[in-house]
């Protein structure tokens, strides 16, 4: 048997890939709080929720409309944006000219409320969800087998944060981004429709939020709480990468599940806070994260 | 109707404006005019409110009453983003470059708010070190750039009445002069321009109108041909 480090190939290399998606899920989402916080500088305590909605969008679609997997991967994360753009026209702008703290709160109040909701309807026990007969099976790759959809999970996870990464850097659109970020009254003074820009821009990072959620369903179980746990974990690493940066939410949220894969291959039992160890450290030695400005 | 080169049309006509932010009242019924194509000043001592009053022209206060007729059209209740689109281009006085954003990205980033904009050929015409330094990181440049730049990114637009905040301010003399000669330059293309000055040797020449404030009111109107029988009126107002 081949082994790496003193442990068989097949269990490193199978942490390694649980690592990945791990961590294909807290890029995604960190992501998503990276947008939100640039341009809002709200820490969206919702997300969590907003991802378990996003995981029960495409089930009550399976279940109830018989709409399937490939239609759910774009309508679950298009329903729960636009829920995320009423929560913002209608909510977090009418705070928004008050300390920013209100809106942690507000959206915090937000994931328990809709958490509740769902804990009230469908219990805490969740729901399966079957992988789609496309991305059922998985491969030999001779040093170890690898389920098709985990791969799934992490190449549309790459692909989706690649491809925001390179609207936000790249692109006009991403240039006003940016630039409101850094300066939204100057941005106004110069034409742009910020308050639409800020509600869109919300409505984005929650759609993300909820995309997470649908490649989840399949793996996880579908479950009220789903979203409060991840968050927790998605808080330290956006800790650890530094508030603000879309690159370092991105890569800190990959680098972050592998860590956390590659302790359980070695030391179990520091798996579940290993994370937050890291956190403590960076947080000892570079205050604004790995990749704050400030520093 | 107006036609463009009618001189006496008030491109810009701000009665009784108080301004407000949050709870202190910063602006106390200021009344001013620009015509199209002068090139007015509002002069005074630093905290008079003078960068208030271009703040409030484009809605960037916390609260404002009274009237600002901007190219003839009622704007008191305009929303912020709307206001530039009336052709109208503001150079704050902290300049506003992003750092996230190059050169010519910081360049090209405000919508066009009219078809007759400067191109970016006559705009790296017109200041050559923008061209040299357009793949630069816009919070790069020397102050003088960033001023530059500034000043150029609205000019772009197309904007045909400019609120300019202290363009001036810390900037080495060579640079100062080029910028009167810019100023010269958009004033015979038509340009109506507010400008906001400490330095009023540099005011003096290139401006047909004066006005002075203290303590968020305007408290004298100056035409250039009065600069001299004024002049001790002025030395009062800006401790020169
Ligand atoms: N954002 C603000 N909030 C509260 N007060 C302000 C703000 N900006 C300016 N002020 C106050 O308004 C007054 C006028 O300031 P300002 O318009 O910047 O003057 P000037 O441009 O003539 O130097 C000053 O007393 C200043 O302290
Ligand atoms: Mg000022």
């Amino acid at each position: 048997m081949t082994m790496i480090f003193g442990v068989p190939a097949a269990a490193f290399y199978g942490q390694l890939l649980l690592g990945l998606i791990n961590g294909a899920f807290y890029a995604l989402l960190s992501l998503g709080l990276a947008v939100i916080f640039g341009l809002l500088k709200i820490i969206n305590f919702s997300h969590g929720a907003q991802y378990m909605l996003g995981a029960f969008a495409a089930y009550l679609l399976l279940s109830v409309l018989g709409i399937n997997y490939w239609a759910a991967l774009f309508l679950a994360p298009l329903i729960v944006g636009l829920l995320g753009v009423l929560i913002e026209r209608y909510l977090l702008r009418r705070i928004a000219h008050i300390d920013h703290i209100y809106g942690l709160l507000l959206t915090f109040g937000l994931a328990l409320v809709i958490q509740g909701t769902f804990t009230n309807w469908f219990g805490v026990s969740g729901s399966r969800y079957p992988v789609p007969e496309l991305l059922q099976g998985g491969i030999n790759l001779g040093f170890m087998f690898l389920p098709i959809y985990r791969a799934w999970i992490v190449v549309v996870a790459l692909v989706v944060c690649f491809g925001v990464w390179f609207m936000i850097e790249k692109t006009k659109l991403g240039g006003y981004l940016r630039a409101g970020t850094e300066n939204s009254a100057l941005m106004q003074a110069f034409g742009v429709n910020v308050p639409l820009l800020v509600t869109l821009t919300y409505g984005f990072g929650v759609g993300l939020a909820a995309l997470g959620g649908v490649l989840a369903a399949p793996v996880y179980s579908v479950s009220p709480d789903m979203g409060s746990n991840l968050l927790i974990v998605v808080f330290a690493v956006v800790v650890i990468g530094g508030m603000g940066s879309i690159v370092g939410a991105i890569l800190t949220g990959l680098l972050m599940g592998i860590v956390e894969g590659l302790t359980k291959v070695y030391y179990p039992e520091a798996s579940n806070v290993v994370i937050f160890l890291v956190m403590i450290i960076v947080l000892l030695v570079r205050p604004a994260g790995l990749f704050g400005k400030g520093a | 109707m107006t036609s463009a080169t009618d001189k006496s049309f008030e491109d810009l006509r701000i009665s009784d404006l108080h301004s407000f932010y949050g709870e202190s009242h910063i602006l106390h019924g200021i009344d001013l005019n620009v015509k199209r194509g002068e090139l007015v000043t509002l002069l005074g001592r630093n905290g008079s409110g003078r960068s208030t009053t271009l703040k409030s022209i484009m809605n960037m206060v916390g609260k404002r009453t009274g009237s600002i007729m901007i190219n003839g059209e009622e704007t008191i209740n305009t929303l912020p983003h709307h206001i530039a689109r009336l052709g109208v281009g503001f150079c704050p006085e902290e300049r506003g470059i992003f750092a996230s954003l190059n050169v010519e990205e910081n360049l090209l980033l405000p919508p066009t708010v009219r078809s007759d904009g400067m191109s970016l050929d006559e705009i790296y015409d017109m200041f050559p070190n923008l061209l040299e330094r357009r793949k630069s990181v816009g919070t790069r440049l020397s102050g003088g750039e960033q001023q530059m730049l500034a000043m150029a990114r609205i000019l772009r637009t197309g904007a045909r009445i400019l609120l300019l905040d202290e363009i001036t301010e810390g900037l080495a003399p060579v640079i100062v002069q080029k910028l009167a000669e810019v100023l010269e330059k958009l004033k015979s293309k038509g340009l109506t321009i507010l400008l906001v000055e400490q330095n009023f040797r540099f005011a003096a020449p290139i401006a047909d109108r004066h006005y002075l404030m203290e303590h968020g009111q305007i408290v004298e109107e100056i035409r250039k041909d009065e600069l001299e029988s004024k002049q001790e009126i002025l030395n009062t107002y800006l401790g020169v």
